[in-house]
């Protein structure tokens, strides 16, 4: 592996704040040239460290006020297959992100609605019609903060 | 408020925040210098916040990721925010959220192999205040992360 340095780690979590950064205004926080900063970045992206960009759009002002997340048991195991259930999934629009974990639950469904009621449809007439769904739960997402880790 | 021509700007970038407006502009049959202005606008209300890296942990050598879901102690006034303050000096969390449900808070984070996770689990984790019940799911697989809103 490539042992990234201090400049690098900089870069990536300057890069996570705020993606829309040129190379010259990083290199002047950081003391580096605009090539040599360039290249770096460069350097991120063919290692797939920087695996690309995510717009942060204000859901609520776009008309979604509730963001759910939903664990899903799916009722019979080795009866059904995954692969029908996760293809069905990720095509529900409202669903923004699907993990598949170990552990109380078999799936974890990151789910948008405009609204309460939005959301008792997307789940019955969606989630519940899934193929092999069994237990679901779901939590309202009251806050998000999203840190930069280890950088 | 937001027509057509800024729903479909989004639908466009959230898709590939990388695409340069004058293609923006091609594909929405308008013009480069009306895109340009309808995305100023959209960042002045803050529909959109902003532009992030994003940053692929396993390249990185964290090849692990848990979901760590808390129930905490509600009799302590104070268990919310003495919580979040611990939670947030961990290095190793990515992302904290909170819920309405059974699960209060939820911590995303991160570890290079298992026995890294047993260190932080044992020595960071369990340490948090005001825990009442502790579960984990380990993430096996990521079949959708877009995060798109149903534009």
């Amino acid at each position: 592996m490539i042992p990234w340095d201090k400049l690098d780690f900089a870069l990536m979590r300057a890069l996570s704040e705020d993606a829309t950064q040129s190379a010259g205004s990083l290199g002047r926080d950081l003391g580096l040239s605009q090539p040599a900063t360039w290249r770096r970045i460069k350097r991120l992206q063919e290692a797939g460290v920087l695996a690309g960009r995510r717009i942060d759009l204000n859901a609520e002002a776009l008309g979604f006020g509730v963001t759910v997340f939903l664990g899903v048991k799916l009722a019979t195991k080795g009866l059904v297959s995954l692969e029908d259930f996760e293809r069905a999934v990720t095509a529900i629009p409202e669903v923004q992100t699907v993990q598949h974990v170990l552990g109380l639950y078999d799936y974890r469904l990151r789910v948008v609605a405009r609204d309460i009621s939005d959301f008792e449809r997307v789940l019955r007439r969606r989630i519940m019609a899934l193929p092999g769904v069994g237990d679901v739960e779901a939590n309202v997402l009251l806050s998000e903060e999203r840190l930069t880790g280890p950088l | 408020m937001l027509d057509d021509l800024d729903r479909r700007i989004l639908r466009i970038l959230q898709s590939d925040p990388m695409v340069p407006i004058v293609e923006v502009a091609e594909r929405c049959e308008s013009q480069p210098a009306t895109v340009a202005r309808r995305l100023e606008r959209l960042k002045t209300h803050e529909v959109l916040r902003g532009q992030h890296a994003v940053i692929d942990w396993a390249v990185l050598g964290y090849a692990v990721e848990v979901s760590l879901r808390f129930t905490l102690d509600k009799t302590n006034a104070k268990a919310f925010d003495e919580f979040l303050t611990a939670a947030r000096g961990i290095r190793q969390v990515i992302a904290i959220q909170t819920f309405l449900g059974r699960v209060d808070v939820r911590l995303s984070v991160i570890a290079k192999d298992m026995a890294d996770y047993q260190k932080l689990y044992r020595n960071e984790i369990l340490n948090l205040p005001h825990i009442s019940e502790l579960e984990a799911l380990m993430h096996v697989a990521t079949l959708k992360t877009a995060e798109a809103l149903p534009l």
